[in-house]
């Protein structure tokens, strides 16, 4: 009973952290039924995931870009704008594509850095900045498509970016070894962790969960972890956009939840003024932001590219809506300083997997939109009464 | 025995965490001037809230009786409907709208739905003359002081046709001047039969206006004192407040021992280039080791501007002069180099500049000194809860606990976290800007005393307050500010209320 109460106490607490899981829960807990188990099959988890990943890395820079209280409309463009110079470098330049992803990703960042001058160095509001820079890397995306029309990608390690799959030694029953694997290291890693910063709060005399809920908590998501590798070991294992999307993540998690930068970014977001006083360089900490931001836009452009193995002159076209759908159902607020970058990464999936299951289900696409409008507008509403009742 | 116009029965409300009220009475006679006093965190602003309705019916238990009806409001209109009108702790006026829109907005002047301006401007005239306050109808609000402010605000609520008018805190940000101000206009109302509730921490202005006052701790109602049967005195407040006999506003000073000059202004002026003015105007000041300053003036007189000017300059004022920190010429170019010199600078705007409410206590006391808990930028999360929580309880922020969002702490117990902030980054100078502003007197007692220990161990302390008898008993020597000058300076020895009050007012 004690647990029960305990463990009451722990979601109600946290009920804006765990929300998003649960409504991820429920929402392939449904699509799995109607579409008779097709949904969670192998085969679809995996495409969805796939599908995901480009969105998702820009969401987690999205997420950074409103935490501080900005928004950057621009990413969308960079992105097919940089996929596209990629795709030359590549096959008119004849570029090593070790030498282009580097030079793009550094592109991206250069464009950022410029953003970051307008917004943070000349007071331009970023609506207004990025609405620009919008409009000029749509128009830049087709004039270098202009002669060629969809540039089409012959690199097999560049495609594999958006369609490859980390490489298996060999198969145990028709499961991908290498990724039953890097599972198994990610749970151990995770128990690892846990276990240690238990161990070290008891240290400082902290308060800790009890044993039950602790353990019980390990095994749920050592399970969850488990089950999704094992889903796609039956099918290719993790795909490069898995494996990026999650380095991607880690990096930022890492970055905001244990590293000054971190705090500085979110003591920015939560009062500039005050931050500023406390001595903070809000100029710079803005520049790190809109530069990062531009350059996941350069990654996801590269990601896009490689996964329809060709530049086309459409590329990026409402990339950054769907980024700042995602960051706000993951739970960032426009009032700054809130938000995480794991919860991109949930809302990110929860838009993909909208997509995908309606999609199973042959939802019309008129219907589909309405739907994804219908849980962005629930998730916001969601959040601003659970922050109103939170402590 | 005169009725009662408002009678709260056993109110009990909790937050998440708390208990803020816990079965509170108060009664409140018709037509009396009603002081509601307690340290900070008592539940006052909270009572004050569920009575005007921000807190609706059902968010609480107990009954509120107005009039001898019970009352059951769901928003603040209901409660502005049946007579109430609370002007809260932080004022909420629009900074860039006219006086006449500020008194009536919510409560627009209206025929057929299109509003009225010229009948508004005409009776917002009305309603400046009843709290006389000598303004055009049309001045914006960001262009008067906070004094005058406060008399909009109060003409807003007597546009309602108020019968109990709720005043959470309404002298905090004034200086004596405008206090004495909105307490004759207090008592003015009080012979045209408004009732009113102040929550106040100056114990001076309850003694001299409140017919009753009732004091609470914790969350609950300790008595209610008269004036009449002589009850309203200090000594009685205190000790109903804390529980305790408290016998001196300020501790004694350690044995002084004043070093030599470690941050001296010469010729010091700050030019406000969106203002298009000077600020500060040729300032000449120094401080010694282990030395209280006090900067005296009234409100606008340049204090906060000089001392912004000195602390990395975040308003990119145009500066002239030199400020030489340990007899070196030192120029800052941003807030950290100040800081990374030993400088520290506590802002009177606690909500506005000091603290990051979206966050809690903990990111709040480390904010300015990451490197304090951090290595190579990787944070130390186990090192900072120890320093989150050796604040918490060295200067007693009351709080559920460090986790708290400090958006939802009681204005006093902002204060604290806002002055913990600085003191974590171990400053040589410490300005302290309003720095007893919003806070009880037994925690004001605690500050002074962390002061006097500060100074004691070498700090140097430049304590900027419009509260004179602050200013008298903690400073070494005082400088007086006005229209941007330092009119004078005056030995702790010599000084006193009308020297001061004399080169304020030049
Ligand atoms: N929205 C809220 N959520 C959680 N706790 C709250 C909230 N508002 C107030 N509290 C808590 O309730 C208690 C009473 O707060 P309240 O603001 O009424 O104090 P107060 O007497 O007005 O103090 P002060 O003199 O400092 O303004 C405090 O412990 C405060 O932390
Ligand atoms: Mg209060």
């Amino acid at each position: 009973m004690r647990i029960v109460n305990e463990a009451k106490a722990l979601i109600k607490e946290n009920i804006r952290d765990y929300g998003m899981f649960i409504a991820l829960f429920v929402i392939m807990i449904t699509f799995n039924v109607l579409t008779n188990g097709m949904f969670m099959s192998s085969r679809n988890i995996s495409n969805l995931l796939d599908s995901a990943g480009y969105i998702a890395v820009l969401a987690v820079g999205m997420t950074l870009v409103i935490v501080i209280r900005h928004i950057d409309l621009s990413v969308g463009y960079i992105a097919g704008f940089l996929g596209a110079v990629a795709a030359i470098l590549l096959m008119q330049q004849g570029w090593s594509v070790f030498l282009v992803i580097p030079v793009i990703l550094l592109l991206g960042m250069v464009i950022g850095l410029f953003n970051g001058l307008l917004i943070a160095q000349l007071g331009i509001p970023a609506f207004v900045a990025t609405l620009a820079g919008m409009l000029i890397f749509r128009g830049a995306l087709l004039q270098v498509t202009a002669g060629t029309g969809t540039i089409i990608v012959q690199n097999t390690f560049f495609n594999a970016i958006g369609n490859g799959f980390i490489p298996s030694v060999m198969e145990i029953n028709s499961l991908h070894l290498t990724t039953l694997l890097i599972g198994l290291i990610t749970i151990l890693f995770f128990v690892y962790g846990e276990i240690k910063t238990r161990i070290d709060r008891i240290k400082y005399t902290f308060e800790v969960v009890s044993v039950p809920i602790f353990v019980l908590k390990l095994v749920f998501i050592s399970f969850i972890i488990g089950y999704i590798t094992y889903i796609l070991a039956g099918y290719n294992g993790f795909s490069w956009t898995v494996i990026i999307v999650l380095v991607v993540t880690m990096i930022y998690h890492f970055i905001t939840s244990k590293t000054v930068l971190g705090r500085q970014i979110y003591a920015v977001g939560s009062n500039p003024e005050a931050a500023h006083l406390s001595g903070i360089n809000v100029k710079k900490v803005t520049y790190m932001v809109m530069g990062s931001m531009s350059m996941l836009a350069a990654l996801s452009g590269i990601m896009y590219t490689a996964r329809l193995q060709s530049a086309t002159t459409t590329a990026g076209m409402l990339f950054e809506l769907d980024a700042i759908a995602a960051a706000y159902v993951g739970g960032v607020s426009s009032a700054g300083g809130v938000g995480k970058v794991t919860g991109a990464i949930i809302g990110a999936i929860v838009m993909a997997s909208l997509t995908n299951g309606m999609n199973l289900m042959g939802v019309g696409i008129s219907y589909q939109y309405m739907i994804r409008g219908g849980v962005l507008a629930g998730a916001v509403i969601f959040d601003v009464i659970t922050r109103k009742r939170g402590k | 025995m005169a009725e009662n116009i408002l009678e709260m029965h056993t109110i009990t409300k909790e937050f998440p965490g708390v208990k803020a009220l816990d079965n509170v009475t108060f009664q409140v006679e018709k037509g009396e001037i009603h002081c509601l006093v307690g340290e900070n965190g008592a539940g006052k602003s909270t009572l004050m809230k569920v009575l005007s309705g921000v807190y609706p019916y059902g968010e609480y238990d107990g009954d509120i009786v107005l009039n001898g009806k019970v009352q059951q409001f769901n928003t603040i209109n209901d409660s502005e409907n049946a007579g109430i009108a609370i002007i809260y702790q932080e004022l909420a006026l629009f900074p860039d709208l006219p006086v006449y829109e500020n008194i009536y907005i919510g409560n627009e002047v209206k025929n057929k739905g299109i509003i009225n301006w010229n009948q508004t401007i005409i009776k917002s005239i009305d309603m400046l003359k009843k709290v006389n306050l000598k303004v055009k109808p049309e001045t914006l609000i960001k262009d008067l002081g906070v004094g005058k402010q406060q008399l909009v605000e109060i003409a807003k609520a007597l546009s309602k046709n108020v019968q109990l008018l709720i005043l959470d805190e309404p002298t905090a940000a004034l200086n004596e001047d405008d206090s004495e101000n909105l307490l004759n206009l207090i008592k003015a109302l009080k012979t045209q039969g408004i009732t009113c509730i102040m929550i106040t921490h100056k114990l001076k202005e309850v003694v001299t206006i409140a017919d009753k006052a009732t004091v609470i701790r914790d969350g609950q109602t300790i008595c209610t004192l008269d004036a009449k049967k002589g009850e309203v005195n200090e000594r009685t407040i205190i000790k109903n407040m804390v529980g305790r006999e408290l016998n001196d506003i300020y501790p004694k000073r350690p044995e002084k021992k004043i070093g030599e000059t470690v941050l001296e202004l010469q010729d010091w002026s700050a030019y406000d280039q969106q203002l298009g003015r000077h600020v500060v105007k040729k300032a000449d000041i120094s401080l010694r080791k282990g030395e209280i300053i006090g900067l005296a003036g009234l409100m606008g007189s340049g204090r906060t501007e000089l001392a912004l000017s000195m602390f990395g300059n975040p308003k990119n004022y145009k500066i002239k002069g030199t400020l030489l920190l340990n007899n070196k010429a030192t120029h800052f170019k941003h807030t950290s180099d100040a800081i990374k010199e030993g400088l520290a600078y506590v802002t009177e705007d606690r909500k506005g500049k000091g603290l990051f409410l979206t966050q809690n206590i903990t990111t709040n006391i480390t904010a300015a000194n990451l490197n304090g808990i951090s290595s190579n930028g990787i944070l130390n999360m186990n090192e900072e809860v120890t320093v989150a929580e050796r604040y918490k309880d060295s200067i007693n922020i009351k709080s559920s606990s460090i986790n708290q969002l400090v958006g939802k702490l009681s204005g006093g117990n902002q204060q604290k976290v806002s002055i913990s902030k600085w003191l974590f980054v171990s400053p040589d100078i410490l300005i302290l800007d309003e720095p007893t502003r919003g806070i009880d007197v037994g925690a004001k007692f605690e500050i002074y005393t962390v002061m006097n220990e500060l100074i004691s161990r070498g700090m140097s302390i430049i304590m900027i307050s419009s509260e004179l008898g602050e200013v008298l008993g903690m400073s070494d020597r005082i400088y007086v500010m006005a229209e941007g000058e330092i009119k004078g300076e005056i030995t702790s020895d010599e000084a006193d209320q009308e020297k001061i009050m004399e080169l304020a007012t030049q």
